[in-house]
């Protein structure tokens, strides 16, 4: 995979996962929403090896996604591989209060994705090869009180993605569903780091394994699997009283 | 234990607040931050020159980015937490390296400023400061200031060896060499007496970019001071037929070893063998620059072995013109004093002049040791040798440094004073107040 577009590339685990396809010679289109960070990431990518072309948009401009890929497209002659990995760790009692605050994450974490990936999947229809990875998240599992908001954002893009790998099976697209754990990013710069936690570099080499790989679903690190299987499987009635 | 500990692990501390630092672009106010604060880059500092007891720590591992690399000038521009892993990897593939490589490559760009760090080519090169062409230096009442020999001199100088204390350094722009290669044309000698070290490192120092000898710490009387002489130098593809550049491998040492697990015993078995049994008299080999530079990165977290209590670090540099008398009387103290060390390394320092005010090495030879932490008995120890080290008029490293009084410390910096007018107000460090309490400012 060597022409690769990031949205969200400022995300701790996309530059990980850049940095791994930088190594490879490949080419980058990054899009993200702070232009100096952008433009650190992006110098940095250039000393690995990589040629970077950016560009700034915040995703909840949803005009902007049909553009952005055109200029992918553009600037790298084709795109073989994206991966969506921006959003926001939802504060939960917000969204509860406030019903802007709730649907101003729905945004960020859900219809943003749903948005760009309706371009996307006609693009890679179209071409008829490539590869769209998500991270989506463990916390779409299964809604639990101290965030279902974030949590039902992250599980719509999932079904959303499994509806797509269905559709784009055919002409041999892969759609790649990501679920990481507890990973230490700044997203998660407030929580007390236990030994759940997986550092950014493993996970972004598991997002990158994962695109060539060609995969379906995997979680981040891979016990996660587990960990959720016996979360869903847990009987509503039980469930339903457990503070979590 | 707390997660940010210096590599010693001794002495333990606990930081009130620690803030990741991770976007030069984004940085926390410094003023609103609760005092004293300092940098903390990766924590290969063994002593307490990288911890702040009970105040704040600015993290700055994940500001790591390379900003721009001229491949015509070797100019290279980098934020202060990058790795000296990462940039050379970078350098490498284009026929660069790092001007100044120390014992790990594990380092970042803003330690390698503060202790102003020094390598194997010290006698060709000077220190890492004598390659820095800028940086840029962020100070708790919010100024930023770009610092170079033309610029902001004097805290340029300051910040160079000052052990983080005037300041935040958010990038730092160097020169990198072009070498041969990244390979390693090296020999290994073996010595026998401390005249034969001082000589081979007479013949050798012109004429090899990268000198050091390991030194068997528990030979006494004659054999005092025996052990390997390396000298090497970059290998040149015309000369020799070089492999492609291997990649890394990394283990880990697993959990704290028992206590037990490096004693007396161990340290001895391991010195005999790594000087008498395991080597010929003298092996000429090429090998790659990592495994040459760092043989014990392959070994994560290999600190871990001296089990919980940690372990005490003790490099002093001392003049030569007594002929060698200091250093002989420091290696008898040690093997006299039955408290070996696992590693021991002798280098002799040149003359080339680092711009730090308060760096440590300066001519003469210099000596690397590691103790095991046994209380009472290895501080007695490490106090005998500091009144060796002061009469010869050396001094000793405080990024190795855990336990030197005040009175050492400005017996072998007495220009702290001068230098303590350039520390920013907020920030401190446990070292710099552990040696200057007391002394008269
Ligand atoms: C195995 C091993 C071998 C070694 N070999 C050598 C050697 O050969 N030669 C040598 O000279 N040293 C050697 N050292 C010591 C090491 O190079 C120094 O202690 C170095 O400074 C550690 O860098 P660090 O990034 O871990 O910084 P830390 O140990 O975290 O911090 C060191 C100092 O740098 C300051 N600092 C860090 N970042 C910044 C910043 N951004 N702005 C301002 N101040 C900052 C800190 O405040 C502190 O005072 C060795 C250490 C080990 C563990
Ligand atoms: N960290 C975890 O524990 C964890 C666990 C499971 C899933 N995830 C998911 O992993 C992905 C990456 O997160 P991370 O952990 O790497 O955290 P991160 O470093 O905080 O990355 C999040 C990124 O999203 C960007 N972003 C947020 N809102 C945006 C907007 N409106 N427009 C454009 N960009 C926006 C942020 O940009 P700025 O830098 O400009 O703010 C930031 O770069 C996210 O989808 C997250 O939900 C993380």
């Amino acid at each position: 995979m060597k022409k690769v577009m990031i949205i969200g590339a400022t995300s701790a685990i996309a530059i990980e996962a850049a940095k791994v396809f930088a190594s490879e010679g490949a080419s980058l289109f990054l899009v993200a929403r702070h232009p100096d960070k952008l433009r650190a990431v992006a110098d940095d990518l250039r000393s690995r090896m990589a040629k970077v072309d950016t560009l700034v948009g915040d995703v909840n401009d949803f005009h902007e996604h049909e553009g952005a890929i055109a200029e992918a497209d553009r600037s790298m002659g084709g795109i073989e591989g994206v991966l969506i990995a921006h959003g926001t760790l939802s504060d939960q009692q917000k969204c509860q209060e406030d019903v802007d605050e709730m649907l101003g994450e729905f945004s960020t974490n859900c219809l943003s994705f749903l948005s760009y990936l309706t371009h996307l999947g006609n693009y890679f229809e179209k071409r008829g090869a490539g590869c769209i990875a998500v991270i989506t998240s463990v916390a779409g599992d299964r809604g639990r009180g101290s965030n279902y908001v974030y949590g039902a954002a992250k599980a719509a893009v999932t079904t959303f993605l499994g509806g797509l790998r269905n559709r784009l099976h055919k002409c041999g697209v892969s759609v790649v569903t990501i679920k990481p754990g507890f990973v230490d990013t700044p997203m998660t710069a407030a929580y007390e780091k236990g030994p759940l936690f997986a550092s950014a570099e493993s996970v972004g080499k598991g997002v990158y394994r994962a695109m060539i790989g060609g995969k379906n679903v995997v979680y981040l690190p891979w016990f996660w699997r587990g960990i959720m299987c016996g979360i869903r499987s847990m009987p509503e009635a039980v469930f339903k009283r457990m503070s979590l | 234990m707390p997660a940010y500990q210096s590599w010693g692990r001794y002495p333990p501390a606990s930081h009130d607040l620690v803030v990741p630092i991770r976007w030069r672009h984004e940085l926390p106010d410094l003023a609103a931050l609760p005092s004293p604060m300092l940098a903390y880059g990766l924590g290969r500092s063994y002593g307490d020159s990288c911890l702040n007891r009970n105040g704040t720590l600015l993290v700055t591992d994940a500001l790591d980015r390379v900003i721009a690399f001229d491949e015509k000038t070797g100019v290279l521009r980098c934020e202060a937490g990058a790795s000296l892993a990462e940039l050379q990897a970078r350098l490498i593939p284009r026929g660069y390296f790092l001007p100044v490589i120390p014992g790990t490559k594990f380092v970042t760009v803003g330690g390698a400023v503060a202790n102003d760090i020094h390598g194997k080519n010290h006698h060709l090169r000077g220190t890492f400061g004598c390659h820095v062409l800028r940086f840029e230096l962020v100070r708790s009442d919010g100024t930023v200031l770009e610092c170079s020999p033309d610029d902001n001199e004097e805290l340029f100088r300051a910040t160079i060896g000052g052990l983080g204390l005037t300041g935040l350094i958010t990038w730092v722009e160097l020169r990198a060499v072009r070498v041969a290669s990244p390979f390693i044309d090296h020999e290994t000698i073996r010595y026998h007496t401390l005249d034969d070290f001082f000589a081979l490192s007479e013949d050798s120092d012109e004429g090899y970019e990268y000198t050091v000898a390991w030194v068997d710490t528990t030979a006494r009387g004659h054999d005092t001071g025996r052990g390997l002489f390396m000298r090497g130098n970059h290998a040149d593809p015309a000369h020799h037929k070089l492999p492609p550049i291997p990649k890394a491998k990394e283990r880990s040492f697993p959990i704290d070893a028992p206590s037990w697990f490096l004693n007396k015993y161990t340290v001895k078995a391991f010195n005999a063998l790594y000087y008498r049994k395991r080597f010929p008299p003298h092996i000429h080999e090429v090998v790659y620059q990592d495994p040459f530079f760092h043989p014990l990165d392959s070994v994560l977290h290999w600190n871990r072995m001296y089990g919980k209590r940690g372990f005490l670090q003790y490099q002093c540099v001392v003049p030569v013109g007594d002929g060698g008398a200091a250093i002989r009387e420091i290696l008898e103290r040690i093997a006299a004093s039955g408290l070996s060390s696992f590693l021991a390394v002798l280098k002799m320092f040149g003359d080339v002049e680092s711009p730090g005010m308060l760096s440590f090495p300066q001519p003469g030879v210099t000596l690397a040791l590691d103790f095991r932490f046994e209380a009472q008995r290895t501080l007695r120890l490490l106090d005998t040798l500091d009144d060796v080290t002061r009469g010869a008029g050396g001094r000793i490293y405080p990024a190795k440094d855990a336990r030197m009084s005040p009175q050492s410390f400005d017996a072998y910096y007495p220009n702290w004073r001068a230098f303590a007018e350039f520390i920013d107000p907020k920030f401190s460090s446990s070292f710099w107040r552990r040696v200057t309490e007391g002394l008269q400012s």
